[in-house]
């Protein structure tokens, strides 16, 4: 039974949580079976379908890895979705605006650039937290507002594609992220930065001094480290891996940067880090998860004549109870309890 | 002398900026400089409800990062139970309800589980988020209309303080009122002696037998029914409907508000018509027609104003002691 | 005719427990009015586990609490305050930002129209502090007051609901022996009025001058009660710890070398940024102990962070061999040779979440043998706290365990073995035995005169006179923010100390 005590409260919660929302579904008209049958139809039934489950899981594991790195650090990140959206359009931008490069190079380029744009924005929230004390809740939120902006300006002026849509060009063929048959060559990406950030926490001397702040910030300032230069690397590596998923998103799935690009990502990647525990090959799973009742979601609606927003609710309650210490301290001992309270209040800096 | 100068120098700054950005956009037109500030009190408004119910839940030592999620919810829930039974005030109680049930699970989550205030907050955002969208209709309207405005007879005559102040609706007299309830709840009574005492040093509190749980249970139900009002405010008052996602970041802003406003409801105040009027202006510059091609950037500019604010003052003033913390006796 | 009155309070078969410890385990306790009781142990024995139940903090598993003879539940600190009960904690349960008449009132506020009547809280504690001789401003702030005040406020919240049974928790602790005099002059004019105190401490000293009742906790059991004329300090001393202890380390006298570190004018400021050092002037030698004596609060804390630079050195200078170290970061001089062990040693002193071994290596984590080109290397960070482990006795030796894990006194240890293994030149000890008990206390002194020995500049800084004392070779007196005396250890006059450390001045 050792072997089920670190997954079994991410499963009670994901079934708790599949329980009521099933409730949800019954109290508002609809079946219930009939609706997770679908979804089930939607996202494994196929070869098809789980190829556009892996493609839904990537952004969401690299968005989770992004939550779970700065979690380690005892940061919160929830600008994922800036992050992830400057990393989209700045790939896209180098995607279109470079002709005839080899794909050897493009397609790494465009990654790297749209990475460490996301970096650079994930930073600005360390900086301003390390130098200034602004509390990385509240500025990596307004940072999304303003990404959002930002991203929807370049798509209608500077980077605009012709025709009326605020929206980049289609990138060239030499930067497209290509599939593998069912399997979209970004979901091994995104499994390898899974396995880079273990390496990077577990085994290195950065990785040491990450969790070390995380774990508690004053001990590591007397040990010698220099806790407001992790806070800026921290924040810029989970920038990076938010990036590198819109840059993904970009050159593997959509071809081009446009509006409404992979909304409520930022949340999304809350919920599949605490479901990983915050490790970052339990990211791994938790994002296939996800991703299968997004791919699930439009059969939903389709077979089942369900509204796909239950999946944000079942999301919410799966956060909920993975969230609620009650449901963690039925299987574990208090010293691991203590590890649960993983923010600190606006003081800290 | 000098020392009372740099104590307050960033409010003197910002006065100065404010008096002269009003010079300047309303080119000394009095109907101009009327309709900005009227403006900036409206924008303020949900502003002010927001930051009460966050300085109510912190002043008590609880981080509240939902107040997001309490306002949608509330808009929500308030514009449904208006639209469907015609009635105004029965939809303004709804969003309360609303507001306090969310505040009941935070404290919940927060206070009887010990979980991570933070988490627990995103938790009511993200809930309030999918149920909003879940349960929301296309096309419904409220028959009675927004809440009425209300002129206050002779103040409503006085020259742009009376359109400004005297002539607006319900809610926003209610949370003009408010401000006032809560710093004297807050600062004068036997309930605001012990809210801060929990929110310094929760152990000092429990050992004179004021129960904690009990304080933070009805301060964060009480902030859930100001937040609550700031729901029912955007959907009853301000736009006369629900639309997804119509908070749109203001429960966050509203918790720089009430950093800015050093957790305390009269700096509140002033600090949401700062954002208030950096929201009015905005929309002035939109008429004029500036910036018309590139509306993403006066889009911008509560956020950025948000995060300067928040990097200029965060560690200048002190926040609650306790906060975030969870407390358990053994 | 009459049956004697039942005792003010009995706690009879009481049993707590935390998780695997046994914190109280059948404990029978009764305190009579009109006395001074001493409840004595070391420190974990479950002194201040039985006060918390007593004051209703925490709940006993099993086991009951009387008040004059009828049993009462406990279920709060509420309860206990409705029964008359009153507690002095030994960590102040205090509000800082708040003035002494609202901490003195907290809880139990005079009203005017649900208005908090401040005037008429203030005129209050004026009163209580008259009659029970407890002066104080009731308009400042409690945290501008010195510590010895903050204690005050915590006695006269006490006083302020008319107790019956006064319960304080090591309250010399904090005082100099005049202040703890004063204290307990106090406390025994509290008890002829027929006030029940109850006095947990684990001095000797004070136990004999003050006492009428004396009972000895150990390891969560009641092991024996006495009354000071049928006792004495060496046989309360071995009830206490179980055996028989030197009440007074043995150790061969200094041969100090050339000075090390060296401190001049230096100021610095505190969290507040108000000037808390106003111009130390301080060295140590090689093969020397300097113990910095001083009431908590007048810069000690802040001279020690500013010799390891976790603080910013407003002006002055630390020289370590003559090279300046003042605005050098906290690696930086611990790589220079400066090894700390701090007060805190929860907060700074170890991360609880990482294992012993990562945390016997906690500032040398990136150096070779223990990383290469920022990849850590596991066996060598394992080898080092085997060694360890074994050199510094910890226990349990498990070395993957998580150092939360583990007693006060074995984290201590931890701490010691890490800092001392460094070989550095100087040692800076910050309360180095704070909480931990007599066994481990003997230890850590031995090895700090062991590496004395070998020539090492150790500065002690304690809020514990007697371990000033007893360890230093010279004395170095704080007040204010300024060293106000040094001097040889040798013949020191014990009450000059304590009037220097009060006042700054010995008259």
């Amino acid at each position: 039974m050792r072997w089920l005590k670190p997954v079994a409260v991410p499963l009670i919660a994901v079934g708790l949580a599949l329980g009521i929302g099933a409730i949800i579904l019954a109290l508002s008209g609809a079946n219930p079976i009939e609706a997770y049958s679908a979804l089930i139809d939607g996202s494994l039934s196929s070869q098809k379908t789980i190829g556009r489950t892996l493609e839904k899981a990537t952004p969401l594991i690299m968005g989770g890895l992004a939550v779970a790195f700065a979690f380690r650090a005892g940061l919160f990140n929830i600008g994922g979705q800036g992050q992830l959206v400057i990393g989209g359009i700045f790939a896209a931008a180098v995607g279109f605006g470079f002709e005839g490069l080899p794909w050897i190079i493009h397609a790494p380029l465009a990654l790297a650039v749209g990475a460490l744009a996301g970096a650079a924005w994930g930073s600005i929230a360390g900086v301003l937290k390390a130098t200034r004390g602004a509390h990385e809740v509240i500025t990596t939120i307004m940072l999304n507002f303003v990404a959002l902006n930002l991203t929807d300006w370049l798509a209608s002026n500077p980077w605009k594609d012709e025709g009326i849509l605020s929206r980049t060009p289609a990138v060239e063929e030499s930067a497209v992220i290509p599939q593998w048959g069912a399997l979209p060559t970004g979901f091994l990406v995104a499994v390898a930065a899974s396995i880079g950030c273990w390496y990077l926490l577990e085994r290195t001397t950065l990785g040491f001094e990450i969790r070390s702040v995380g774990l508690n910030g004053d001990a590591a300032r007397y040990a010698g480290i220099s806790v407001k230069r992790i806070v800026v690397a921290t924040m810029a590596i989970s920038g990076f891996l938010a990036g590198a998923g819109g840059a993904i998103e970009t050159q593997g799935v959509i071809g081009r940067y446009e509006p409404g690009f992979n909304a409520g990502l930022g949340f999304n990647g809350i919920t599949i880090a605490l479901l990983a525990r915050n490790n970052p090959i339990g990211v791994i799973p938790a994002a296939l998860l996800i991703g299968a009742m997004e791919a699930g979601g439009s059969m939903m609606q389709f077979n089942a004549d369900v509204s796909p927003e239950i999946t944000d609710i079942i999301e919410a309650l799966m956060l909920l109870f993975v969230a609620t210490p009650i449901v963690v301290r039925w299987f574990f001992s208090r010293q691991d309890v203590a590890e649960v309270s993983i923010t600190s209040g606006w003081g800290s800096s | 002398m000098s020392d009372l100068f740099i104590r307050t120098r960033w409010w003197v700054l910002t006065i100065l900026v404010f008096v002269l950005i009003t010079m300047f956009t309303a080119e000394f037109q009095q109907a101009q400089t009327t309709a900005v500030l009227a403006s900036a009190l409206r924008q303020s408004t949900p502003l002010i409800f927001g930051a009460l119910c966050g300085v109510m839940c912190e002043r008590s030592g609880v981080v509240n990062i939902g107040i997001e999620g309490q306002m949608l919810l509330s808009a929500f829930v308030g514009f449904m139970v208006a639209s469907s039974t015609g009635s105004l005030v029965a939809g303004v109680l709804a969003g309360m309800a609303t507001g306090a049930l969310m505040g009941a699970g935070l404290a919940g989550l927060s206070v009887t589980l010990l979980g991570d205030q933070i988490i627990a907050g995103t938790v009511l955002n993200i809930a309030a988020f999918g149920i909003s969208s879940y349960f929301f209709q296309q096309g419904r309207t409220l028959p009675s209309g927004k809440t009425p405005q209300v002129s206050l007879g002779p103040l409503a005559d006085l020259p742009v303080v009376g359109r400004v102040f005297f002539i607006n609706r319900p809610l926003t007299y209610i949370s003009l009122i408010l401000i006032w309830v809560v710093w004297f709840i807050l600062f004068r009574t036997r309930w605001g002696l012990w809210t801060r005492s929990v929110g310094e040093v929760p152990s000092a509190a429990e050992t004179v037998g004021i129960s904690v749980a009990r304080v933070r249970y009805t301060n964060l139900i009480a902030g859930g029914c100001l937040a609550g009002l700031g729901g029912a405010y955007l959907s009853l008052e301000a736009v006369g409907s629900f639309e997804r996602m119509m908070t749109n970041g203001r429960g966050f802003v509203a918790l720089a508000v009430m950093i800015f406003g050093r957790w305390n409801p009269i700096g509140i105040w002033g600090a949401a018509l700062l954002f208030g009027y950096a929201s009015a202006v905005q929309t002035q510059l939109q008429f004029r027609g500036w910036l018309a091609d590139d509306p993403q950037f006066i889009g911008m500019i509560p956020y950025v104003v948000c995060i300067v604010v928040l990097a200029g003052f965060v560690g200048r003033a002190r926040p609650p002691a306790a906060i975030g913390q969870p407390y358990s006796r053994e | 005719m009459s049956v004697a009155a039942p005792p003010a309070l009995e706690v009879l078969g009481v049993t707590k427990r935390f998780g695997d410890v046994l914190a109280n385990e059948d404990v029978d306790f009764r305190v009579e009015r009109g006395r001074v009781h001493a409840l004595l142990g070391e420190n974990g024995a479950g002194k201040s586990t039985l006060v918390n139940i007593i004051f209703g903090l925490y709940r006993a598993d099993s086991g009951e609490v009387r008040r004059n003879g009828e049993v009462v539940h406990l279920n709060g600190p509420r309860d206990a305050i409705d029964s008359r009960i009153g507690m002095v904690h030994q960590h102040f349960q205090l509000v800082p930002v708040l003035t002494v008449a609202e901490n003195v009132v907290l809880g139990n506020e005079p009203t005017r129209r649900g208005v908090v009547d401040l005037d008429e809280a203030a005129s209050v504690v004026r009163a209580l502090a008259e009659r029970f001789g407890l002066e104080i401003d009731p308009w400042a702030r409690v945290e501008d007051l010195p510590i010895g005040l903050q204690q005050r406020v915590e006695i006269l919240r006490a006083l302020f609901r008319e107790v019956d049974i006064l319960i304080l928790d090591e309250p010399t602790a904090v005082l100099t022996p005049q202040e703890t005099t004063h204290l307990l002059g106090v406390l025994r004019g509290l008890a002829d009025t027929g006030v029940a105190v109850v006095f947990i401490t684990h001095k000797l000293r004070e136990v004999m001058a003050v006492a009428d009742d004396i009972t000895v906790m150990r390891r969560g059991k009641v092991v024996g009660s006495a009354v000071p004329a049928e006792t004495d300090e060496a046989s309360l001393a071995s009830m206490m710890v179980g055996r028989s202890v030197e009440l007074s380390l043995e150790r061969t006298p200094a041969s100090p070398g050339d000075k090390v570190l060296t401190i001049v004018d230096l100021v610095v400021n505190d969290d507040r940024r108000s000037q808390s050092l106003n111009g130390i002037n301080l060295d140590v030698r090689a093969g020397e102990v300097v113990g910095v004596a001083g009431v908590e609060g007048n810069g000690q804390r802040e001279l020690v962070e500013a010799i390891t630079g976790l603080r910013g050195v407003v002006s002055g200078s630390i020289t370590l061999e003559g090279v300046e170290i003042a605005g050098m970061s906290p690696r930086q001089i611990s790589t220079m040779g400066v090894s700390h062990i701090p007060e805190d040693r929860e907060k700074f002193g170890l991360i609880g979440a990482h294992t012993v071994a990562d945390n016997m290596v906690l500032n040398r984590y990136h150096q070779p043998p223990y990383s290469r080109h920022g990849i850590r290397s596991p066996g060598a960070v394992e080898d080092n706290a085997e060694r360890l482990v074994a050199e510094f006795d910890v226990r349990p030796s498990n070395i993957g365990a998580m150092v939360a894990t583990l007693s006060g006194g074995n984290k201590q240890k931890v701490v010691a073995a890490r800092e001392f293994s460094h070989e550095a030149k100087v040692m800076v000890a910050a309360q180095p035995t704070r909480g931990i008990d007599i066994g481990n206390i003997e230890f850590i002194h031995r090895r700090l005169i062991e590496y004395r020995d070998a020539g090492m500049a150790i500065l002690l800084v304690s809020a514990e006179l007697d371990e000033v004392l007893g360890l230093a070779d010279r004395v170095a007196v704080i007040y204010g923010g300024q060293i106000v005396a040094i001097e040889s250890a040798d013949g020191i006059d014990r009450d000059r100390v304590g009037r220097l450390m009060l006042s700054g001045t010995d008259n």
